[in-house]
């Protein structure tokens, strides 16, 4: 087996990094945690942690517009996330509307830019290998604007066909062009910049879904092509309550408010009002201040490990788990075979036993992994399962922790008497 | 020996009793937990007031599919009124196994879509939703679908 332990890409040895993690600390089944959920939540380190409480003690006050010490110093933290968690993706602060998470980005642009830009005939094309979070917003647009659905399917390895994006594209009357940049499922890495040159030349707009991606890739926007880019603080080691959508200056300007209220006026008459520029306009009412500190420690955490080097790690650990689980026999893997094509995690199922009895006793082990849809039913469909268990690697994750799953999924087995 | 995977578990799973379609049938009903995707439906044929015959078809774990292959014996001969009555105890005490609140509502399934087809309800058997931490989001997710 080839050992991938010493060679590690990050500044910092794993052991560090995960003393940085108080949550690691925590036994289940008499061991430590092998947390391998983090496609759905990644870990907290403890500065991001501190950055919350600090908040808390030092300088909570609400922001904007008022004159003392305590509201400056939480406007700050606020408007400091902001930067940091830009500056990570390489875009203007002034185009990062802080959100709750994805599915809040994604569904701002189906109420505020899709019911302008959207209507009768149109089509808003998808992918197979979409999370719900971008699947149902556009359903629910299509439904209401009298719009069509469509979706690009996926090879037997979950990639997409470019062929097939040119072919829907040449109807013309697509209007919205909505892909995750890495599968939560498949892992998938799509080739988020090439479709976005197609979609664009065909005249469509390119929403991104960067949930999974941030975390793990250097992503800098601008190379994608996107018009909207969405992606959730809780995931990319930050706080649960804030995501963030980018936008292009020019849709943020023109596209109405989401939601109205304090914080995105410029001036309210009696029976209307005019808007904050971008983002304020999209962040009516207190935001999530705390937690915006927050994510910009977590930006920072990440930024000072390097998002290639975590690239590295994880693609590095997603090798080791694809060799050791394609040693599991009766176990099926989905997705692209190389972890060069995909993000860090790997989805399976195992011949016999259902997903959710893996998770089960995977549990019993203290390795924590997910088993079911993933918020991705119409893939599933595709795939011809029910489910699947996934293990999801980050930063702290080791080959240690990916050998307890093997040894747990091995117990399976035998329990179920293969 | 496993404390939840017990040998007569896996056997029910693997080969699970009175599991298949049943035609004639006089009552039928289908669901699913949307939380995990279980699936479970059961045929059902009466005699008079009393199951006759039934059979469940579904798909999900070993809990799931194996709880409803045990109780489906158990099921045979009693009446309308008898079904209406069960509960939470009567499929722990046929499973011979308590379940943690995660995987209760995987054990109660079968019992639901038997209830769900001789009494119209679509609620889960009782005893259940103070014990199930999940039974507020999964009454909602339901209520959405």
């Amino acid at each position: 087996m080839e050992a991938v332990t010493t060679q590690s890409a990050l500044p910092r040895s794993v052991e560090e990094i995960r003393a940085d993690f108080p949550i690691l600390a925590r036994q289940i089944g008499g061991k430590p945690v092998a947390y391998l959920d983090n496609a759905a939540t990644a870990q907290k380190p403890a500065a991001v942690i501190e950055a919350i409480d600090s908040y808390y003690r030092n300088s909570n006050a609400n922001i904007h517009r008022s004159m003392h010490d305590l509201a400056a110093d939480a406007t700050a933290l606020y408007e400091g996330g902001r930067e940091r968690v830009a500056e990570l993706v390489g875009v203007r602060p002034g185009e990062a509307v802080f959100v709750r998470n994805a599915t809040e980005a994604i569904n701002l642009v189906r109420f505020s830019w899709g019911r302008r830009n959207v209507g009768e005939g149109d089509t808003v094309l998808i992918t197979r290998m979409e999370h719900h979070s971008n699947v149902v917003p556009w359903q629910l647009l299509c439904q209401e604007q009298g719009a069509r659905l469509q979706y690009l399917e996926i090879d037997d390895e979950g990639r997409l066909d470019l062929g097939e994006l040119e072919q829907k594209l040449a109807s013309g009357r697509v209007k919205l062009v909505a892909v995750a940049h890495v599968s939560n499922v498949l892992g998938t890495i799509n080739p988020v910049a090439e479709i976005s040159a197609r979609a664009s030349a065909a005249g469509a707009t390119v929403l991104i879904d960067g949930a999974q991606a941030v975390p793990q890739l250097p992503v800098d926007i601008a190379e994608t092509g996107a018009d909207f880019y969405a992606f959730t603080g809780h995931k990319m080691l930050g706080p649960t309550g804030i995501g963030v959508l980018w936008g292009r200056r020019e849709l943020l300007d023109e596209m109405p408010p989401f939601l109205g209220g304090g914080s995105m006026i410029k001036h309210v008459a009696d029976d209307l009002s005019t808007w904050a520029p971008p983002p304020a306009k999209f962040e009516a009412g207190t935001p999530a201040i705390a937690e915006a500190a927050g994510l910009g420690v977590a930006a920072d955490y990440l930024a000072s490990l390097g998002m290639s080097a975590v690239r590295s790690h994880e693609r590095e650990l997603t090798a080791y788990a694809l060799e050791r689980l394609s040693g599991v026999s009766g176990l099926q893997i989905y997705g692209p075979p190389d972890a060069a094509d995909r993000g860090g995690l790997v989805s399976f199922t195992l011949d016999g036993i259902h997903p959710h009895d893996l998770a089960e006793i995977c549990n019993r082990g203290g390795v924590a992994i997910r088993a079911g849809h993933h918020c991705a039913q119409p893939l599933m469909r595709s795939l011809g399962v029910p489910g699947t268990a996934r293990a999801s690697f980050s930063v702290y994750n080791t080959p240690e922790e990916v050998d307890r799953l093997v040894d747990a999924l091995e117990q399976a087995k035998a329990v179920f008497g293969d | 020996m496993d404390q939840l995977y017990r040998e007569y578990i896996i056997d029910h799973y693997k080969n699970p009793r009175n599991f298949g379609e049943l035609e004639p049938r006089d009552a039928e009903f289908f669901d699913f937990n949307p939380i995990c995707g279980d699936e479970m439906g059961v045929h059902i044929r009466l005699e008079g007031d009393r199951i006759a015959d039934l059979r469940f078809h579904g798909q999900g774990c070993a809990i799931s599919q194996a709880s409803a292959s045990i109780i489906s014996d158990a099921l045979k001969g009693m009446t309308v009124t008898e079904v209406a009555n069960l509960d939470r105890r009567f499929v722990v005490d046929e499973l011979g196994l308590e379940l943690s609140p995660t995987r209760l509502k995987c054990g109660l399934l079968g019992l639901k879509v038997v209830q769900g087809a001789l009494l119209g309800t679509d609620e889960w058997p009782s005893g259940t939703p103070e014990e199930d931490p999940d039974a507020a989001e999964v009454a909602r997710l339901r209520d959405e679908i």
